[in-house]
């Protein structure tokens, strides 16, 4: 009987362990990071904790970023100083039908309000964040972080053409 | 009692000495170098697109499935003649009405002989037709959005078997009937069948623009059995041939008095003769009732409409244009070898081949050199028709067809094996067992003029030990065969769907560049669409409630709907507002008596609902659409129904 428990013991044990393994493995490589193995090990956690700080201070909804022109078809777009009212017109009716789903002019609904969004970002990255959002995702840090902020609901590629797309920006360009 | 025993043991030691033999036998060709070079042709890694497509006939499941080979991997199955909960064909407002006929909804049939349209002979890929057996109907199913877009109802028709073969430009789809009935049906005693019953050939034109099917004309022929039929093709277009069995007219015991007579007969029918005489006003118009069920892809909704009347032509009224060749022993399958020259003939109760000619028909008839006649048809003597038989190929050949290279290959059902020969010289090249019992087999183009010979497919009817067991019901087994060099190579064993009888493959480039990905919003025109929320609403017309629903992901909208009454009937019409490919919503309603919707990007789809209970029930998405799909949800509140509550309804309010 004795030897049994015993027996029992040891195997609870070695349950213990290999379900304990996982969470240890994690530990180790944050332990790793936090390390001062080398230089770089000691910068990194420090780097990482800033970015955090500005996180939180600043939403990356909230956030201006007028360089980067995400990744995507569009290189690069001139904006006339007047807006084409045509075009934005044309824009508003794309809008409508292709984005009301999940976007609000006025108010953060499923995804955030474009309203004043070309004070926060490039055209090319908003047009960018229209024609290729899975690529977006993938690729530019910053469309990656606000996936996360909208709670993981991704944004819909609505198959728009570039012109229509670039319609969509002019009426951004109106609000 | 001890010699009983004795013999018995010795009885099982022999059978498993057999067993064993079979097991060492399958082991030693499936092992080793020579496996892992196999294992090579039939291996598409990850990622990477098979070669061809195949069209595999779902028989008693009604519908058509979708493989890729080599790899044998199923794609997809499309509902045809049978309901589908899987994405609520046949069940929405939308789709039942592909599936009535003139008697009534018919939810399910018997499906068979799939075949791709073609353009000079040769497969062009816009569309792939199949019959309904058990309540005759062809369907066609587009090749670029692989749904079924349209029902014909085959009147005076019963078992629709000798169905659904394609002219070489897809100028008619045919259908035969398998039994012959009383035509127009009547009451009337079965003994009178001899005479009395009539079998009719259906030549279904299709539009060249549309695929639309309207049938042109029927030939009431003789009360026999028209079992398979095949075009001709080059020197022969212009021309049909139905294979008969039954040609002692017997009404009952088919087993035995079907098979007395030495040969029955392969019906040449001059369909271009008998066109031109309908053109030119020819035929009687006779009252009829069938449905014809055609699917709009702009509307996302089939409609079905019943037609009166049908146009028949008696083989009388057109002297010249039908022939009777003598073909032993009830000819199942009936092929045309890729020149159009060769009428194979495959007796099924016969141990040989039997291979008519065109031209010596053509000879034939011209010589006036006929043996007699069954009911006023001219019947050609066997010697004049005949090109030559492959003697002694195997048991029970069933079907034939050609790989382009001078070849035929049939299957032998009795004796389990395919054999392939060669036309001209009849000699037997080759032959390779099935696991087990072979009925169809395909080559892709097998049966045009130009067959793209790189592979064949065996469709057998047993399966027994080739998987691991399932308990007593078990899918089909197909087989594959690499057949580029002199002998056939046996690569890959995959199970089959229901019961594929025939299939049609072609290769992959015809058709995966033209393959639908969305529906345009802005093309939809369904009359209960809502291609933006600012569409949605809830409408009350007396006791029916139409909801006009979005999805997007991951939301209904409404989500919220209240004024709901115990004894309303509930339209949930569900516009998917994705525009991106394999983007489907699911939608899914507590207690409905139905199914669920699957609605694609841009399609519209509707689901009826009755509650019978007051409450408060919920709806979801059915289809794992985005991290939040466990969030797309809503609820229907279901008041009393003498409840004076307004209808409301809304989304994050």
């Amino acid at each position: 009987m004795k030897t049994l428990l015993k027996l029992f013991t040891v195997l609870s044990i070695t349950v213990l362990l290999s379900c304990g393994g996982k969470e240890d493995k994690k530990k180790d490589s944050s332990s790793e990071s936090n390390s001062p193995k080398t230089e770089k090990a000691t910068q990194t956690p420090a780097a990482k904790t800033e970015t955090a700080a500005k996180t939180q201070e600043v939403k990356p909804s909230k956030r201006v970023d007028l360089t980067t022109k995400g990744v995507g078809p569009i290189k690069s777009v001139t904006l006339a100083s007047t807006i084409d009212q045509d075009m934005a017109a044309k824009g508003a009716e794309v809008f409508k039908n292709m984005c009301t789903a999940c976007h609000r002019t006025d108010k953060k609904f499923i995804g955030p309000a474009p309203t004043g969004i070309l004070e926060r970002r490039t055209p090319e990255w908003v047009m960018n964040m229209i024609l290729n959002p899975e690529g977006m995702v993938k690729e530019d840090p910053l469309a990656r972080e606000l996936l996360i902020e909208f709670n993981g609901s991704p944004m819909a590629n609505q198959n728009l053409t570039e012109a229509e797309a670039r319609s969509v920006l002019e009426y951004f360009r109106t609000l | 009692m001890k010699n009983i025993l004795k013999t018995s043991v010795a009885l099982v030691s022999i059978l498993i000495g057999f067993t064993s033999c079979n097991n060492s036998g399958k082991s030693n060709g499936g092992s080793g170098a020579l496996a892992s070079n196999v294992a090579e042709k039939v291996y598409v890694p990850p990622g990477e697109y098979d070669s061809h497509y195949a069209f595999m006939s779902g028989g008693y499941s009604g519908n058509l499935t979708v493989y890729g080979l080599p790899s044998g991997r199923m794609f997809k199955e499309i509902p045809v003649f049978s309901q589908f909960p899987t994405n609520g064909y046949g069940y929405t407002e939308e789709t039942t009405p592909m599936l009535e006929t003139s008697y009534g909804f018919v939810p399910w049939d018997d499906s068979h002989h799939p075949d791709i349209s073609q353009t000079d002979g040769v497969l062009d890929g816009r569309w792939i037709f199949i019959n309904g057996n058990n309540t005759p109907r062809i369907a066609r199913i587009s090749l670029t959005n692989f749904e079924t877009e349209e029902i014909i109802e085959v009147p005076n028709s019963a078992g629709n078997h000798s169905s659904s073969y394609i002219t070489e430009n897809t100028e008619y789809v045919v259908a035969g009937t398998r039994f012959s009935v009383p035509v127009p049906q009547r009451d009337m005693p079965i003994k009178d069948y001899k005479g009395n019953f009539k079998g009719a050939l259906t030549f279904i034109s299709v539009d060249p623009e549309e695929g639309h099917m309207d049938i042109k004309f029927q030939i009431l022929m003789p009360g026999f059995n028209y079992d398979l039929s095949h075009p001709g093709r080059g020197k022969s277009h212009g021309w049909f041939f139905f294979t008969t069995y039954n040609t002692e007219e017997a009404n009952s015991l088919l087993e035995v008095n079907a098979s007395q007579n030495d040969k029955d007969f392969i019906a040449a029918i001059n369909w271009k003769k008998i066109e031109e005489y309908v053109n030119n006003g020819g035929g009687t118009m006779m009252p009829a009732n069938y449905a014809h069920n055609l699917y709009d892809e702009d509307t996302h909704m089939a409609t079905s409409t019943m037609k009166k009347e049908v146009r028949v032509v008696n083989p009388s009224e057109v002297p010249g244009a039908i022939y009777l060749l003598p073909t032993p022993k009830s000819p199942h399958g009936v092929d045309v070898d890729p020149s159009g020259e060769y009428i194979v003939g495959n007796g099924k109760l016969s141990a040989n081949l039997t291979v008519h000619s065109f031209t010596k028909m053509i000879d034939a008839i011209e010589n006036k050199e006929f043996d007699g006649d069954a009911y006023g048809i001219p019947i050609i003597k066997f010697e004049d028709v005949l090109a030559g038989s492959v003697e002694q190929a195997g048991l029970g050949p069933l079907h034939t067809e050609f790989d382009g290279k001078g070849n035929g290959y049939t299957t032998f059902f009795i004796s389990s094996e395919v054999v392939k020969w060669k036309l001209g010289t009849w000699e037997v090249l080759d032959r390779k067992p099935t696991y087990y019992s072979v009925g169809h087999l395909t080559i892709p183009g097998g049966n045009s003029r130009e067959p793209f010979g790189k592979y064949m497919f065996a469709m057998n009817k047993i399966t027994k030990d080739r998987y691991l067991p399932v308990g007593p019901e078990m899918e089909h087994s197909a087989q594959l065969y690499d057949i580029s060099g002199d002998k056939m190579e046996l690569l890959l064993d995959f199970p089959t769907h229901g019961e594929p009888h025939y299939a049609a493959a072609i290769p992959a480039e015809i058709i995966m560049n033209n393959v639908k990905k969305i529906y345009r919003l802005d093309e939809n025109e369904h009359p209960r669409k809502a291609t933006n929320e600012s569409e949605t609403k809830v409408v009350r017309e007396g006791k029916n409630v139409h909801i006009y629903m979005t999805t997007i992901r991951s939301h209904f909208s409404p989500d919220n709907i209240e004024g709901v009454k115990v004894g309303d009937k509930v339209f949930f019409h569900v516009t998917n507002l994705e525009q991106d490919f394999d983007v489907p919503h699911g939608f899914a309603v507590i207690g409905a008596n139905t199914a669920e919707l699957l609605v694609m990007p841009g399609q519209t789809r509707t689901l009826t609902w009755e509650p019978k209970q007051v409450g408060v029930w919920p709806f979801y998405c059915t289809d794992f659409c985005s991290a939040l799909h466990q969030e797309m949800q809503g609820y229907v509140r279901v008041s009393p129904a003498d409840s004076n509550l307004d209808l409301s309804w809304s989304l994050g309010e």
